[in-house]
């Protein structure tokens, strides 16, 4: 029997135990916590302020989108031309736009069109991604010869021109479809990026002698992806669609904006943008409020975003 | 050519002939942009049920790449098995449907890798990895598999089965790891157990150890085993026939006590006189010289022969078959006879 291994590793477990183990911990005496890639991860991120910072505004942000109510009191579409320009009053913190309207309740009403449309188009980026990197990378060959091309020539489509070009067919459409459109937009031009992390991730992982050892022992093309694979390469696709979440917000204002994305009834940043723009000279805190807004929360992906990779890296531990 | 290897020796025998896995005349070629690289050049061997035969030669002399032509595992593209046939129990794998083929992984033929840590999932527990063949190919439910996979993990030895069976790859040792790796490649019964240099990660206290280990398990479960390595150290004591391959070809095939008291090729001789010695001291060391071929471009005649100190003419001209020489042996030297007598003086 292998005494000096059995030694060996007990030592380390008491090793692995002492710097981590807090005296309070639910953990029975003796049972090591497994320390997994995650777990190191949220152990690194924890101790990391910028990744604090960036989940309470992420935070805010969503539930502000969830219950708007929450945070103002105030009907964002009760407009009152007698009140356009109008100084803070009331609940109206930020007080009013040219049209009246309460400039704080716009912005946070207008976040959830911000984030639904940010949340959904990384959700199905991702997926596209994913389908698209795993089977280039995972057969190789002809199969990465075309799907490599087809990502190249995506990559190479302007977003904002296919943008206008496509959203143009919608333009009578309702305030549903139009999301909707946006979304899809957004999505079939915005998955070649992380496609191509996904690829080459999966080319590293399949490459790996577990992968041979799973094939040794009989499992199929399907079983090795889905479980071998896909997990081990999943961590880099995560980062680059937190960091995409956060453009994919500014782009959706950057359509609004420029008239082809989302517009009224549907309350979103980019149109209030461009709205506060063209009445800067009148008042300047219509345009200030909603860009802030943007800024912040684009910020907040993106920091998190990076957070997570330098959490997931071992090199920079 | 295959009727010139050698008889099974009477404990090792099967009855009616057959052998449990025969590789017959394997060719095996990378094509790649550099050209053509001749990995496998007309390989035969085989191995009876209950025996262990051990695959020896050094890097790049083919001997993992043949078990992977076993396996059905050989990356191809570059690899393309030119000719030959790979028989178990009388059906020819390569000839068969990828489907069928994948029956035979796991269950009838499985194989254990060098580096260990490589060879599991990085992402999952280690009693996950074991019990995941168990669910997928026997169809048994959650806690059966996990009651089956601490059961494997107390038969290759792992302390506290039951307790690190929720634990990550790389929370083992390098020893421990192999045994996991081990208990994985037993979870379906197999009736081959290929291992892959399934020591040379280690160092030498652990390598001794997962050898015994090797060595009860097929004794204790029946198994017929191959074992690849370039360690002549490790092959003594649990091998019953040896095949030493050499520029994808197997040089000299004997068994274990014939080839190590005499020698039958210039090559199998060198690598014994390579082997540091206790009694012999202060002298230096015995080396093979040169290098070894490159594939790309193997020399003619005997491929052995730049480096060969009985090198005569014939052997640049001629490719030397397998002379069978007595208590069935086979070298593929031209002067296999005078080698032998030789060593044996």
């Amino acid at each position: 029997m292998s005494d000096f291994e059995t030694v060996a590793s007990s030592e380390n477990q008491a090793a692995r135990r002492g710097p981590s183990g807090e005296p309070g911990a639910p953990n029975q005496v003796g049972v090591q916590k497994p320390r997994s890639l995650a777990g190191d991860a949220w152990r690194d991120l924890r101790r990391n302020p910028i990744f604090w910072i960036s989940l309470v505004l992420v935070t805010v942000v969503t539930l502000m989108a969830i219950v708007p109510g929450l945070f103002t009191a105030n009907d964002p579409q009760d407009c009152v031309l007698s009140r356009q320009n109008a100084g803070p009053s009331g609940g109206a913190i930020f007080g009013y736009d040219f049209q009246g309207c309460d400039t704080y309740a716009r912005a946070v009403y207008g976040s959830r069109a911000s984030l639904l449309v940010g949340a959904l188009s990384a959700l199905f980026t991702g997926v596209i991604a994913l389908v698209v990197g795993m089977l280039a990378g995972y057969f190789g060959g002809w199969v990465d010869a075309v799907l490599s091309r087809v990502i190249d020539i995506v990559l190479g489509i302007p977003l904002l021109l296919a943008a206008i070009v496509l959203l143009k067919r919608v333009s009578t459409a309702g305030p549903n479809a139009r999301i909707t459109a946006v979304i899809f937009v957004l999505a079939v031009l915005g998955w070649t990026t992380a496609a191509r992390v996904v690829r080459s991730s999966v080319i590293t992982a399949k490459e790996q002698d577990y992968v041979a050892a799973a094939r040794m022992l009989g499992a199929g093309n399907g079983r090795i992806m889905w479980r071998h694979i896909l997990p081990n390469s999943l961590a880099p696709a995560i980062v680059v669609l937190t960091i995409a979440l956060g453009t994919f917000i500014a782009a959706e204002a950057t359509l609004s904006f420029l008239g082809i994305g989302l517009k009224a009834p549907t309350i979103s940043w980019g149109q209030d943008i461009d709205t506060g723009r063209i009445h800067m000279r009148e008042s300047s805190t219509p345009l200030i409020v909603p860009s802030a807004f943007l800024a912040l929360t684009v910020l907040a992906f993106i920091m998190l975003g990076d957070a997570i990779r330098d959490a997931f890296d071992p090199k920079l531990r | 050519m295959t009727n010139s290897t050698v008889q099974p020796t009477p404990a090792s025998a099967t009855p009616e002939g057959g052998h449990l896995l025969e590789v017959r005349d394997l060719y095996v070629e990378f094509r790649t942009s550099e050209g053509v690289a001749k990995v496998i050049n007309g390989v035969s061997y085989h191995l009876d049920a209950g025996e262990t035969l051990a695959v020896l030669g050094e890097s790049g002399s083919g001997k993992s790449v043949t078990a992977q032509a076993i396996m059905g595992i050989l990356d191809s593209p570059p690899a393309h098995v030119r000719s030959g046939q790979i028989l178990y129990q009388g059906r020819d794998l390569l000839t068969q449907p990828e489907e069928q083929r994948r029956q035979v992984r796991g269950k009838e033929i499985a194989m254990i890798f060098q580096d260990a840590l490589s060879a599991l999932n990085p992402v999952f527990p280690v009693g996950w990895q074991i019990s995941e063949t168990l669910r997928t190919r026997e169809g048994m439910s959650r806690a059966d598999a996990r009651r089956r996979a601490i059961e494997l993990m107390d038969l290759v030895k792992i302390p506290a089965a039951e307790r690190r069976i929720g634990d990550y790859p790389h929370q083992f040792s390098g020893g421990m790891r192999q045994r996991v790796m081990i208990a994985m490649a037993l979870a379906l019964n197999p009736k081959v157990l290929i291992a892959d240099e399934p020591t040379t990660a280690l160092d030498v206290t652990v390598q001794a150890q997962i050898m015994d280990l090797l060595a009860d398990l097929r004794r204790d479960l029946g198994m017929a085993m191959i074992l690849i390595t370039h360690d002549l150290g490790v092959v003594a004591g649990v091998a019953d026939r040896i095949a030493v391959m050499y520029a994808g070809r197997i040089v000299e095939h004997a068994d274990v006590r014939s080839l190590y008291r005499a020698p039958a090729h210039p090559y199998t001789k060198g690598l014994l006189e390579s082997i540091p010695r206790l009694d012999v001291r202060g002298q230096e060391l015995a080396t093979i010289r040169g290098l070894p071929p490159n594939l790309m471009r193997i020399p003619s005649g005997c491929p052995f022969h730049p480096r060969c100190p009985y090198v005569q003419q014939v052997c640049v001209d001629v490719v030397p078959h397998d002379l069978v020489l007595g208590d069935g042996r086979t070298s593929a030297c031209h002067f296999a006879q005078e080698v032998r007598d030789d060593s044996a003086r």
